[in-house]
């Protein structure tokens, strides 16, 4: 039988018509509105706390703002800061895109970079170094893509929490990469920092013409725009978003949820072992403890900051990388414990997730209220 | 606050009667209620009618002071009294059972009297409370185990336990919110007859809240309608057909008439096929065991039972929510797992029931909702693997517009809609495009009489075009109307099939509370 919808007859919504565009505007602006007020509430509540420890406030964020952004030095030192967290922002955002709240970004970082270490070691000297660079990059995202997968495996077939399980699956993974990198690849001349044999200065990451930046900063992007692509524009990415949405309703139409899941976990965790392969190959050199620099944490303040919007992520991650490169100078001049803006990012944090109550009450976000009253 | 205590508190077992002058409740600029007045006298029977978002809700939350109604009065007893919160009201012996159970159900009918007590001692002497509770059970006109887990009760049974609860409390007027909707007709029956014979003896005033016309015209004393917030009409029933009150609670709106039923074809080709499928049921402690199951082409089968005896679950399976255990699902011949490949080459669709949590994305937009079924094809045929958001947006446009859905705009999210609209938007998806095999749950729970008639029109259209239609419903009265065939779930075993044409509600009904 046929109920035909007549498909032709009726006029189609035109985003030229003014309210519209007013409207689309609106939905558009919540979001940005929002995140921003909770920012400036965070600093606001930061500002209490350095009260309370007896500086000023004023003071301090004229010296982040110098530290971060005030001027050219400061701000490639944000930029290389931010590199990392793109793609460890990527790691929590694509999963909670589907509805799953990956937190263990950290496990995939530590192993992509071992990964990549580990590869790297018996081609030095046999293979020139781009392609070196690039079996690098494949294996730490391969690693990562392994070890975030299994948090979607576990979830999907065996209804393990994918919170906890990628949480304890990222310390295993450090505890791994404590064990390769004190045994079997370890670099006999690394004496109180065990690692692995450091790559030779030519078979680095450098840094993109012109900056003090190393490529991770443009990966990060490009990663950035493709998973919005896939998000937004191919049908996998739809059907992701309603999974995400609802999981009944993605079963009652007979969606992949299965593969679903363990699909964007693994492309979360690609992105996270790919920023461990860039912590390898442009700043470390060698896979060592300090791969475990809390990246994939950060990644999770930053996917929540931007509503787990991967175009979002971009200008989330600079911020963040100011605040974080701000913390040197805050330590000198004010005497300061650079910890000082681990405080502000959880406060930040903490009043992002409260502002998620917020969204839908403000009338002129939501032109369905205008109508009603109207 | 200020209370004024000019009112003899009253006596537990004496009905009180109660009217409202000129209740009024605005939310913002919206008028939920608007000037309504009711009187309901001691020892009556009072129905309130209306449908959807007619206010019913609202001005019994009035009463009961969860909402402080913006203008207007409400007596007990013929003096006026304010109620600021429902504490206050059960001062004044105003009570109310909810449409779902508020017992808990891991502890015993007399538990769960004694905690529900406005002062229960620090440490309870369980001895005297039982004492205690065996006197007034003596009083009472119907008789509960009280000693055994609530959530080993009888759904009639929880419901007897819930107005014995109120009138513990020492309630002399109570409000029942659509009590039956959970009860077997024949416990919905003697519960409610219980609950008259006290009314007629003055023991207690009832003002019920509901949808089903037999009840009213067979309990109630006199009659309240409302409609979009306004009193509609009121009389005494035994004054009033059931036509007069349905013309009151809808307006004067057309609704859309079912097609006349095509007769089933004698050789309809069979195409759904379920086959001695077991599952675990949401508890895990219970399964479902479906022997055969067969629906043809055109025709409409039902499955009636009260809600928990695995019609949920068997609809899950086939959704492919549920994997189950044993035994096979074929379409047309075909093994069907409900994969995306399977369910578009055999044209199956679900309306399952609650559509905004279980078919729909509530905060995506309406066309992306609409698009759920082909956002992943081509015009042509073959796999997408680019949205095509132009096309996605024309069809949503035509959509909206053929099956009415109103919505602010096309871009607000599915669940700023109305209940109904939201319906509507799941069927302008499931039923556009060739439909061999529709599997609808409770389609029409909790909507409105003009989006009810619409859409079970909707469905006797699909089944004549040759669509074969498997209905689970609760609601006997739309089984009947709708099915070809009726089988009744219970237990999580198909106990019973009758032709909806010489089916037996009593037999039905008997069946539906596991005497088979």
């Amino acid at each position: 039988m046929t109920i035909q919808a007549n498909l032709s007859s009726e006029p189609v919504l035109s985003t030229r018509n003014p309210s519209a565009v007013l409207e689309w505007l609106a939905r558009q602006a919540e979001p940005v509105v929002i995140s921003l007020g909770a920012i400036l509430a965070g600093l606001a509540l930061f500002s209490i706390f350095i009260v309370l420890v007896g500086k000023s406030p004023i003071d301090l964020f004229k010296l982040m703002y110098t530290g971060g952004f005030g001027s050219w030095f400061s701000i490639q030192n944000s930029l290389s800061r931010a590199a990392p967290l793109l793609l460890t922002g990527l790691c929590v955002a694509l999963p909670a895109r589907l509805g799953l709240v990956i937190i263990g970004g950290e496990g995939a970082v530590v192993l992509g970079g071992v990964a990549a270490a580990a590869a790297a070691l018996p081609l030095i000297g046999v293979l020139p170094p781009a392609i070196v660079l690039v079996i690098m990059a494949v294996a730490g995202m391969i690693m990562g893509g392994i070890w975030i997968g299994l948090a979607g495996l576990l979830r999907h077939y065996r209804g393990v929490n994918e919170t906890i399980s990628s949480l304890l699956l990222a310390y295993i993974a450090i505890a791994l990469m404590n064990h390769v990198i004190e045994g079997v690849l370890r670099d006999p001349a690394s004496l109180n920092k065990p690692s692995t044999t450091p790559l030779p200065a030519d078979y680095m990451l450098g840094n993109i013409p012109g900056m003090d930046v190393n490529w991770g900063l443009a990966i990060g992007v490009v990663a950035c725009i493709v998973s919005w692509i896939i998000i937004e524009t191919t049908s996998v990415g739809f059907a992701a978003r309603i999974a995400g949405g609802n999981v009944r309703a993605a079963q009652i139409q007979g969606l992949p949820v299965g593969q679903l899941i363990v699909g964007f976990t693994a492309l979360a965790g690609t992105f996270a072992g790919l920023a461990g392969m860039v912590e390898v190959a442009a700043v470390q050199g060698s896979a060592n403890a300090s791969l475990a620099a809390g990246y994939g944490y950060t990644g999770i303040l930053v996917a929540f900051l931007a509503r787990h919007n991967p175009l979002a992520i971009i200008p989330v991650a600079i911020l963040l990388g100011g605040i974080d490169a701000s913390g040197g100078l805050i330590q000198r001049r004010l005497g300061l414990p650079d910890a000082t803006v681990l405080v502000l990012q959880g406060t930040l944090f903490i009043v992002i997730l409260f502002c998620e109550t917020l969204y839908g009450r403000f009338k002129m976000f939501n032109p369905d209220l205008w109508k009603r009253s109207a | 606050m200020i209370q004024v205590r000019d009112t003899p508190l009253p006596e537990a077992g004496k009905a009180v009667g109660i009217q409202t002058i000129g209740m009024t409740m605005r939310f913002g600029s919206f008028t939920a209620l608007d000037n309504v007045s009711i009187n309901v006298p001691a020892g009556t029977f009072h129905a309130l009618l209306g449908e959807n978002g007619a206010g019913k809700s609202t001005l019994v939350k009035c009463i009961m002071g969860f909402y402080h109604q913006t203008s207007g009065s409400l007596s007990v007893d013929g003096r006026e009294v304010v109620v600021q919160s429902p504490k206050d009201a059960a001062t004044y012996g105003l009570g109310m059972v909810y449409q779902h159970f508020t017992l808990v159900p891991s502890l015993t009918g007399a538990e769960n009297l004694v905690i529900n007590r406005a002062h229960v001692p620090a440490v309870i002497n369980w001895a005297k409370e039982r004492r205690e509770l065996a006197t007034f059970m003596e009083k009472m006109p119907f008789q509960i185990p009280l000693d055994r887990p609530v959530q080993e009760l009888a759904a009639g049974e929880k419901q007897k336990l819930e107005i014995i609860k109120q009138l513990y409390l020492g309630r002399s007027f109570i409000v029942l919110d659509e009590p039956t909707s959970v009860l077997t007709p024949a416990e919905a029956d003697e519960m409610l007859g219980l609950v008259r014979g006290m009314t007629e003896r003055g023991e207690l005033t009832v003002l019920m809240i509901s949808h089903k016309f037999h009840e009213v015209t067979k309990f109630a004393d006199a009659v309240t309608v409302l409609r979009r917030g306004k009193m509609a009409g009121s009389g005494l029933v035994s004054e009033l057909s059931t036509k007069d009150m349905a013309a009151m609670m809808i307006g004067d709106v057309k609704l859309p008439e079912l097609d006349t039923r095509l007769p089933v074809a004698a050789d309809a080709r069979p195409i759904l096929m379920v086959n001695g499928i077991k599952a675990p049921d949401r508890t895990g402690l219970k399964s479902i065991d479906i022997g055969n199951l067969t629906v043809h082409a055109g025709e409409i089968v039902g499955i009636a039972g009260i809600s928990g005896n695995g019609q949920k679950e068997l609809a899950e399976v086939l959704a492919g929510q549920r994997p189950p255990e044993a035994g096979s699902i074929s379409i047309k011949g075909t093994r069907y797992g409900a994969t995306r490949q399977e369910s578009r080459i055999n044209n199956v669709r679900f309306i399952p029931e609650e559509p905004l949590s279980n078919a729909c994305a509530p905060k995506m937009t309406v066309t992306e909702n609409l698009a759920f079924r082909t956002f992943d094809v081509k015009p042509a045929g073959g796999n997408a693997v680019w949205l095509d958001m132009k096309r996605m947006r024309q069809r949503a446009a035509s959509l909206i517009s053929d099956f009415k859905v109103k919505t602010a705009s096309h871009s607000s999210p599915i669940a700023a809609l109305s209940g109904g609209n939201v319906q509507r938007a799941v069927l302008a998806r499931e039923l556009t495009g060739d439909v061999d095999l529709l599997i609808v749950s409770n389609p029409c729970f909790g909507l409105d009489f003009s989006a009810v008639a619409e859409i079970r029109a909707r469905i006797m259209k699909a089944r004549n075009a040759g669509t074969a239609v498997l209905l689970l419903s609760e609601d006997l009265d739309e089984l009947l109307e709708m099915s070809d065939r009726i089988m009744v779930m219970s237990e999580g075993k198909l106990v019973y099939e009758t032709p909806a044409i010489s089916a037996d509600i009593s037999v039905i009904g008997a069946h539906m509370a596991g005497h088979h």
